[in-house]
């Protein structure tokens, strides 16, 4: 149907017509660059391999099987057809009962067993996105500040201003100690805010990190609590990565830290959690807030009603969930294929002298790509990153579309392509680093190769010579960036 | 339930230490009193009867039959092959299947006299979040909302409480069947104008809820004409468009678009569910549709804060494709809110009790104001106690609708079996009996 009219712009709201909805970002370019062109092992092999998309796609077999041998979970076949009504009934926003169960016993099982969670204290919204935004909501007025460790997720940009009005402040983390958070990138952080005029509500961290793909020390998760309770101020802690958590040192929850502190004033912390990274399925849109602070959580209860997981889903995953042999066994098998696809990825770009932030979490790696600039600016990474995008056809992220304080810095996703794809990527970023080394030999710069280099033997380009043209940058790209 | 909090332990939003999600109000407290005592056919034949939620479960059995004999409907085929890319399925757009079933269930529920594009469909996870994010595209904090009384209580919330968005009530009344007038309208627009309040548009229900009647033509003609005079938008909640009586009596504002040549549609935009129609609000199913491309793109990205799970898309994509299926409910559907409607409708008048002639709904708009001792909110709030109290059925007072004239009662009818409806009918005689006698 056409509707023939051309649309006059009718006057919509200020939320409507700014950019907070964050789709200028280069992150988001990139994206757009394999869709026009996505790769295929057989069909489009010269296509752009997608390496900025943070999904889990390692474990589906094992989810399958399951559903494949418990029919009687889905509301909809012959087996569970007579739960259909009640099920299809239930709008209560507390949400079914036996899914908080569920979940209140998956995340302490991720969390190692240290911590016993409330199924009471279980309140949903529709993904991380929509509890990311329903506890900015109960936490902070338009105007309000947030104060998020850099680098971080470019989804924050929109998750917690865009409707809420909320702006953020970044705590600067910086390559010389591991991009870790110091007491005094925080106070840094909440002074400038201060000088701003910036009422700071609380400060909100990722852990395990995205895009760090790192986990929290002890020492800074008290730290970040002993922050919270001078200042008095909230602390969110989205800890939707735990479960992808591959290596040691294992994942605490702020949950367990705050168990051994005292004076720890519980009412300012609250933890995000979902199943979208963990179990790989983010359509099923299940995203939880577990708040310590009773009326945080029976606010972000009603405005659950907002965004409610489907009851079909609820079902599912409660029972899934509550089984405990496939709960252990996958948590088990994910970690596993997780470390194997992290190793082979860092290995392989250690042979051409490409180093990333050790990182022990996460589908992604960040990848350290300084030597390759050809200026020390976040205008040569992103000279860098139209490069990867256009020529080497990698969609990988560059650091500034994280807010990072420092440019050379890349995350790499790798839990959502097959083994194939995994080689096809590898060969494509050895081949690339080793001609610009070769481009670059002349400039003096400081040697930050390593190790001896080992040559793959089928040398032949594996990547289309047509340069895409490059993407227009916005004028509101982490480029222009204030500098105090 | 609901925490009184004076003064916050430690600092919490405007909005989360705001009554404005509006659950204080009766329309709540009787849903409480139901579930403290609710009614059971066998075990607890005293409980209080549940009047007062707008469910439909006179269809389940087609829903059930139509699941039975196609399991591959929400088991992804066998060996389960879709699984993997419908769990990953997280595109705002939605499944493209999905939004198409959806366009062809709407045209089919107008009689085909109107046509929806897929691509104009927007979703989100119930009619709830539709209503709430249209509002936050449509005003700014401080703005105001014009909604006919009386109207769903949710309202308050959806609209308001986030949004910082204000409602004007446009009043209507018994004397013309509750029907939206120009001068009324006009009224509103004013006094909002008064109040320093900048309108943005108007919102109507169409059928309404809680009156359970459809808009006349005429009436959708004045208000669309009003909506282009005052150049607001217009948002028109057809969540019930499915249960009209007769298909032939619902006019959707897409119909007024469609013989104007889709001039001033652009302001116009139309929210849809299947809570209401298919019965299935714990699934979380809403629609936006709207005419203007702006707004179509902003609810989209928006929609990323309320998602309709991909593993429900599929199911439904595939259950609302299914023309046969579809045909047959729809009609079926009708056949039987009908049947409900005249039984209450029977009952209730041999009782001496008269209604809001009405066509469309879950429910029915009964008039006790010869009922109330003054014609006060006060005495209607006392005459509500009673009937909760101590004839045991919870219904919504006018007042929590909004409604400017006390005595007016909404009653569901739609969400117990017939033996329930009987027996609720019977303690409704024996009440009126009752106070006849005295």
């Amino acid at each position: 149907m056409e509707f023939k009219r051309k649309n006059k712009t009718q006057l919509l709201s200020k939320i409507a017509t700014n950019d907070r909805h964050g789709e200028n970002s280069p992150y988001f370019d990139g994206w757009k660059a394999y869709d026009n062109n996505p790769f295929h092992p057989t069909q489009n092999p010269n296509g752009v391999i997608q390496m900025g998309l943070a999904e889990n796609k390692l474990c589906f077999d094992l989810i399958k099987k399951w559903i494949m041998e418990n029919p009687d979970a889905s509301i909809c076949t012959a087996g569970g057809v007579d739960k259909f009504k009640d099920v299809a009934i239930f709008q209560d926003y507390h949400g079914l009962k036996e899914f908080r169960e569920a979940i209140a016993k998956f995340m302490g099982r991720v969390g190692g067993n240290k911590v016993i969670f409330d199924a009471n204290r279980i309140v949903m919204s529709s993904g991380a996105t929509g509890v990311n935004e329903t506890i900015m909501f109960c936490l902070a007025d338009p105007g309000d500040t947030f104060l998020v460790p850099s680098p971080y997720y470019p989804g924050f940009a929109r998750d917690l201003r865009w409707r809420t009005g909320l702006e953020i402040v970044p705590v600067d983390c910086k390559s010389s100690n591991n991009f870790r958070i110091t007491r005094a990138a925080m106070e840094d952080a909440y002074e400038k805010a201060q000088k701003w005029n910036l009422n700071v509500k609380g400060i909100i961290i990722a852990n395990p990190s995205n895009p760090l793909g790192t986990t929290l020390d002890i020492a800074t998760m008290r730290s970040l609590v002993a922050f919270v309770n001078e200042k008095n101020i909230h602390l969110v802690c989205d800890e939707i990565y735990a479960a992808t958590v591959f290596d040691s040192p294992r994942f605490v929850s702020v949950a367990e830290v705050i168990q051994d502190m005292d004076c720890c004033n519980r009412h300012l912390i609250h933890i995000v959690y979902s199943l979208s990274k963990d179990m790989g399925i983010p359509g099923f849109r299940v995203g939880i807030v577990y708040s310590f602070n009773d009326d945080v959580m029976l606010c972000a209860r009603k405005m659950s009603s907002f965004g409610l997981v489907s009851s079909q889903t609820q079902y599912l995953l409660a029972s899934m969930l509550s089984d405990d042999g496939f709960v252990g066994n996958f948590l088990r098998e994910s970690s596993k294929r997780l470390a194997k696809r992290h190793y082979v990825f860092t290995k392989g770009l250690e042979q051409v002298g490409i180093s990333c932030l050790t990182s022990n979490a996460g589908l992604f790696f960040w990848m350290d790509m300084r030597p390759l600039l050809k200026e020390q600016s976040f205008e040569g990474e992103i000279e860098l990153w139209r490069v990867i995008l256009n020529e080497v056809k990698l969609n990988v992220s560059p650091g500034s579309s994280f807010q990072c304080f420092e440019p050379g810095w890349f995350r790499v996703c790798f839990a959502n392509m097959d083994d194939e794809t995994v080689e096809v990527a590898l060969n494509r970023i050895r081949t690339f680093v080793l001609d610009r080394e070769n481009q670059e030999s002349n400039r003096s710069k400081r040697c930050w190769r390593k190790k001896h280099l080992r040559l793959s033997s089928s040398s032949t380009r594996l990547y289309d010579e047509t340069i895409m043209s490059p993407c227009m940058i916005s004028p509101h790209s982490p480029l222009v960036r204030a500098k105090t | 339930m609901a925490i009184e909090i004076e003064q916050p332990r430690v600092g919490l939003s405007k909005v989360a230490v705001s009554k404005t999600h509006g659950e204080d109000s009766p329309y709540f407290a009787g849903w409480k009193a139901y579930d403290e005592n609710p009614y059971h056919e066998t075990s607890n034949q005293s409980g209080v009867i549940q009047m007062g939620l707008a469910e439909n479960q006179v269809s389940f059995d087609l829903l059930e039959k139509y699941l039975e004999e196609h399991s591959e409907a929400s088991s992804w085929g066998k060996g389960a092959p879709g699984f993997r890319e419908n769990a990953l399925f997280q595109d705002y757009h939605g499944l493209k299947s999905f939004r198409q079933a959806m366009a062809s269930f709407m045209e089919q529920i107008r009689g085909g006299r109107a046509k929806f594009d897929p691509d104009r469909i927007v979703l989100t996870a119930g009619a709830t979040a539709a209503n709430e994010l249209l509002t936050f595209i449509l005003a700014d904090p401080g703005d105001a909302l014009l909604i006919p009384t009386p109207y769903y209580p949710g309202f308050d919330r959806d609209l308001r409480w986030r949004t910082g968005v204000n409602i004007v009530p446009i009043h209507c009344d018994s004397s013309n069947n509750f029907q939206i007038t120009p001068e009324a309208m006009e009224a509103a627009y004013q006094s909002a104008e008064s109040m320093n309040l900048k309108v943005r548009g108007i919102l109507i229900t169409n059928p309404s809820n809680p009156l359970g009647a459809t808009i006349q033509r005429s009436a959708l003609e004045q208000i669309l004409d009003f909506a282009v005079n005052k150049n607001i938008h217009l948002v028109s909640d057809e969540i019930y468009s499915g249960s009209t009586f007769s298909s032939s009596e619902f006019i959707s504002i897409a119909e007024i678009l469609e013989t104007r040549g889709y001039k001033d549609a652009e302001r116009v935009h139309i929210v849809y569910s299947l809570s209401k129609d298919l019965g299935l609000p714990g699934f979380r199913v809403g629609t936006i549709y709207s005419y203007n491309d702006q707004v179509v793109t902003t609810a989209r990205r928006m929609s990323s804060f309320t998602l309709i799970s991909s593993q429900t898309q599929h199911l439904l994509a595939c259950m609302l494709s299914n023309k046969e299926f579809s045909e047959n409910y729809i009609k079926t559907n009708r056949e039987r809110l009908s049947k409900r409607y005249d039984m209450i409708i029977k009952g209730l008048k041999k009782a001496g009790i008269e209604c809001l002639k009405g066509n469309a709904g879950l429910f029915c708009w009964m008039n006790l104001s010869p009922l109330l001792e003054k014609p006060t909110r006060e005495s209607e709030l006392a005459l509500w106690k009673v009937i909760l109290n101590e004839v045991k059925l919870n219904i919504s007072p006018g007042s929590s609708c909004h409604c400017s004239e006390p005595g007016w009662f909404r009653v569901c009818f739609a969400n117990m079996s017939e033996q329930t409806l009987e027996i609720a009918l019977e303690r409704i005689r024996k009440f009126m009996e009752q106070r006849k006698r005295n």
